[in-house]
């Protein structure tokens, strides 16, 4: 079989086919057509196709008949600072954005966890945005439309690359945080945001209960802050992250507000590199989570975390709310705390784990009532054969 | 044999929320758009969402198609039911159902009118961001449908960005929780898919909503010009130098003279081509910031004065010339077309020198009043819509309007929606495998195209894709 498939794959996209690691071909399409043309045939054929994008946050471990790499179409098609939009190919890094919009002092208004090797295809189908969320809002808000593939080679574009568009259904809102399971993100148009003039960072290590009365406090005196994150790579010891930003006096002046308010010891650092070192150590341990809850429950969702999973790291979005959590559980650990959070009406979602951890969990769990029956309606739409390998739901919840 | 229709829904409702008379149905004929009219079978006001459910459950068991509506302050034509279809205004449930200061959240029914909801807020130091034009008549279910703006949503985004859950009701009478209080939703993005769907997906029956802390400070400026072209560029300037203020707005010379000359007059300068009114708002040291970089853009690109507004009343003066320049307008003319249409800001110049170019060749008046920071346009045309000529020659004038919008790399709307006006413009800007996926998607919690049907996507194009989809 894997013979006659090499040679349908190459009369499509020529030599971007490869045998991948698994022993099964390969596929590193150079456009947004060779995509579309290589998931059509495996559409035709009825072929089962594993996404992979740059493999630092999710290993491509799903088994499927073949794999698709979004590696080579990595093109930032355009950057217009003035209209503060870019249009971007899912396989570009964010090492790689950041570098070519820091040179018009723009930026992205999302930082997700992990290595900035991570594609932005990655960051989006796993909605994974990092701290700046708390300023710019989930990584949502920064897509203004999308060029998708369905899993059999059709392409669908909605939105568009102005800031403000409501012709025709919101469909790029289905594919973030879709993990792939609405078809594949092919090119996107993102929004972006000036570099600020300055930036003033506050950390603060201590237990968890001052710092994030701190943070708090903070957040309810409405200091203007881009960041407020609460970091635990080894809990009790926390660290809390505060950065303002601005024109130098304004980040300045809320830099001293937020030291005044919160009344805890700060020493100087450097938010970013701090959010990134903390960001990536969320890939140290085989098991990433996130939970949908609203900060006056941080605290006790924290502990409720450490009780049922055991050690890991964390990191606690003081403004928006929103926790992540790192580390090795049981699959069956890690369901029964989504069950009890559900009773606490806070969504559990896997953000990445090993496939056998995917399909045992899912990525979504614990419906409420009426979204699973939506969720396969929308899935039919896209993938009706469920031939793109995603444990939207994985087995215990099928 | 099943009671009449009208005594099965009079049997839920009561009979004095079942209107059934001409008279009664021709005040439900039009939305905010004079340019289309059509008169519901008939309407029926639920009280209550059991109400609202067991309405939708008995049209489905009759298979009959429905169209919600909240306070009918919409401009494309979208919540218009026809003699087959029956009309259900929402404007019944409009309780406020909680707030949560600390979470900043509430929850809402969704006849709640949007000022409303500020309103309720503000003792807590907080407000519902998205603030459309008619945001003192309409309502939060009427803006989840449309993905409401206005102008404040340069900096905070449009309603998509605000509701966080929904609770809703499907055409085949399930109803489903989607989204969750924080906003992580229990699975895919279906509170995303959901808001903006024009009423075509289900009927949201209880929305929850961030709020935004109130701003520490606000300034409000009005800087005048006496070229449009200068205005335009200055609002690239201020975008391109790195401020979002909260909002940015452009009034036209023609616009300004209907303000001025109403009771809503705003103090603008009648000799100006174009005021911009741009408001900043965050922490004070982020307010004097921004002035300090704004203030001199204004005036290297040529404003004659920029007036800062010296306390509330000055500024709530400076805003209500603003948002009720649609209804000093009504004044001068018997009727007015509101477009909508969104280009990159910066072919902004470019195209209002097209927008005054149509409005010359079809003989018309335009007036523009619009989120320049957005590039969100809205030309005014001025008409009356007894003369079919004239009316004929808007609708071509509109369209050509578009079509330069969409040539300039922008869409056919940013706030109103597609609705039954811009339907035929929806193939200027998506191939038909993009339209036949939406209609697949629609159908995914609609499969009988009872919710507003006819409406946001040709119906030619809706046939293109796999039959049903499943395996």
């Amino acid at each position: 079989m894997s013979g006659a498939m090499l040679a349908r794959l190459r009369q499509i996209v020529g030599n971007d086919v490869e045998t991948g690691p698994d022993s099964r071909p390969l596929v590193a399409p150079r456009s947004v057509d060779a995509l579309a043309a290589a998931l059509g045939a495996a559409g035709d054929e009825g072929w089962t196709v594993r996404i992979e994008g740059g493999g630092t946050w999710q290993a491509p471990d799903a088994p499927a008949d073949l794999g698709i790499t979004t590696r080579r179409l990595n093109g930032i098609l355009s950057v217009a600072p003035a209209d503060l939009v870019a249009t971007v190919q899912c396989g570009a890094t964010i090492r790689q954005l950041a570098g070519k919009l820091a040179g018009h002092r723009m930026e992205v208004g999302f930082d997700p966890p992990g290595s900035p090797d991570r594609t932005i295809g990655s960051v989006l189908a796993t909605a994974t945005a990092g701290p700046a969320a708390h300023r710019f809002g989930p990584i949502r808000d920064s897509l203004l439309g999308s060029t998708i593939v369905a899993a059999d080679g059709k392409l669908v574009r909605s939105g568009g690359s102005v800031v403000k568009n409501v012709a025709g259904y919101d469909l790029s809102k289905i594919q973030v945080g879709g993990f792939g399971a609405f078809g594949i993100i092919a090119e996107v148009h993102l929004r972006l945001r000036a570099l600020p003039a300055a930036r003033r960072t506050l950390v603060a290590q201590g237990m968890l209960d001052p710092l994030f009365h701190a943070a708090r406090a903070i957040v309810a005196a409405s200091v203007d802050t881009t960041i407020i994150e609460l970091y635990a790579n080894a809990p009790p010891r926390w660290t809390l992250v505060v950065e303002t930003s601005g024109t130098e006096q304004g980040a300045e002046i809320e830099e001293a507000r937020a030291r005044e308010i919160a009344g805890v010891p700060f020493e100087a650092g450097d938010s970013r590199s701090t959010v990134h070192a903390f960001g990536e150590a969320m890939t140290e341990a085989p098991v990433t989570l996130r939970a949908g809850v609203l900060p006056a429950s941080l605290p006790e969702t924290a502990d409720l975390f450490t009780e049922s999973l055991g050690p890991g790291r964390l990191s606690l979005s003081a403004g928006r709310g929103g926790l992540r959590w790192c580390g090795s559980p049981t699959a069956a650990a890690a369901m029964e705390l989504r069950h009890r959070l559900a009773a606490r009406e806070i969504p559990l979602t896997l953000e990445r784990a090993p496939w056998a951890f995917r399909m045992a969990m899912g990525h979504f769990g614990a419906f409420r009532e009426g979204v699973r029956p939506l969720s396969d309606r929308v899935r039919d739409v896209f993938d009706p054969k469920r031939l793109v390998a995603v444990a939207l739901e994985g087995r215990a919840n099928g | 044999m099943a009671a009449p229709l009208e005594a099965a829904l009079a049997a839920i409702v009561g009979p004095r929320w079942v209107k059934t008379a001409a008279a009664e149905r021709r005040t439900y004929e039009a939305d905010g758009l004079p340019t289309h009219a059509s008169v519901p079978r008939l309407a029926v006001l639920p009280g209550s969402r059991n109400e609202v459910i067991a309405v939708v459950r008995l049209l489905a068991e009759r298979g009959v198609g429905w169209v919600a509506r909240g306070a009918g302050t919409g401009l494309s034509g979208g919540a218009l039911a026809n003699q087959a279809t029956v009309l259900i205004p929402l404007t019944r449930l409009n309780r406020i159902l909680s707030i949560d200061p600390e979470g900043r959240r509430a929850v809402v029914e969704p006849g709640v009118v949007n000022a409303r909801l500020s309103e309720a807020a503000a003792p807590f130091g907080l407000y519902y961001a998205p603030d459309p034009s008619s945001q003192a008549a309409c309502t939060i279910g009427g803006n989840v449908a449309e993905n409401a703006g206005g102008p404040h949503c340069l900096k905070y985004g449009t309603t998509t960005s605000h509701v966080v859950a929904l609770d809703v009701v499907l055409a085949d009478g399930t109803v489903a929780t989607l989204g969750s209080v924080q906003g992580e939703p229990w699975g895919p993005d279906l509170v995303g898919l959901f808001v903006g769907s024009e009423g075509m997906f289900g009927i949201a029956l209880g929305v929850t909503v961030r709020l935004e802390p109130l701003p520490q400070a606000v300034r409000t400026l009005l800087a005048d010009f006496t070229a449009v072209r200068s205005a335009t560029e200055a609002v690239g300037a201020i975008i391109a130098a790195g401020v979002v203020p909260a909002a940015l707005e452009l009034i036209d010379q023609a616009c300004i003279r209907a303000v001025e000359a109403s009771i809503y007059a705003a103090g603008y300068p009648t000799d100006a081509a174009a005021v911009l009114l741009v408001e900043l708002d965050g922490s004070r040291a982020a307010v004097d910031g921004e002035f300090a970089i704004v203030e001199p853009i204004l005036s290297a690109h040529g404003a004659r004065s920029v007036r800062s507004a010296e306390d509330a009343g000055e500024r709530a003066r400076l805003w209500q010339g603003r948002k009720k320049a649609f209804g000093a307008m009504g004044r001068i003319a018997r009727d007015l077309v509101v477009q909508d249409a969104v280009v990159p800001r910066t072919a902004l110049p470019a195209i209002l020198d097209t927008i005054t170019d149509v409005a010359r060749r079809y003989d018309l008046t335009i007036a523009n009043v619009f989120h320049a920071g957005d590039g969100n346009l809205h030309p005014n045309i001025l008409y009356d819509a007894r003369d079919p000529e004239l009316s004929a020659r808007v609708a071509r004038a509109s369209k050509e309007i578009m079509a330069a919008c969409v040539a300039a790399g922008g869409t056919i709307t940013g706030e109103h929606g597609v609705g039954s006006d811009k339907i035929d413009y929806m193939e200027m800007i998506f191939d038909t495998t993009s339209l036949a996926a939406m209609c697949a998607v629609r159908r995914a919690f609609d499969p009988s195209e009872r919710a507003n049907p006819g409406k946001v996507i040709p119906l030619h194009t809706c046939r293109e894709w796999r039959s049903a989809g499943v395996a």
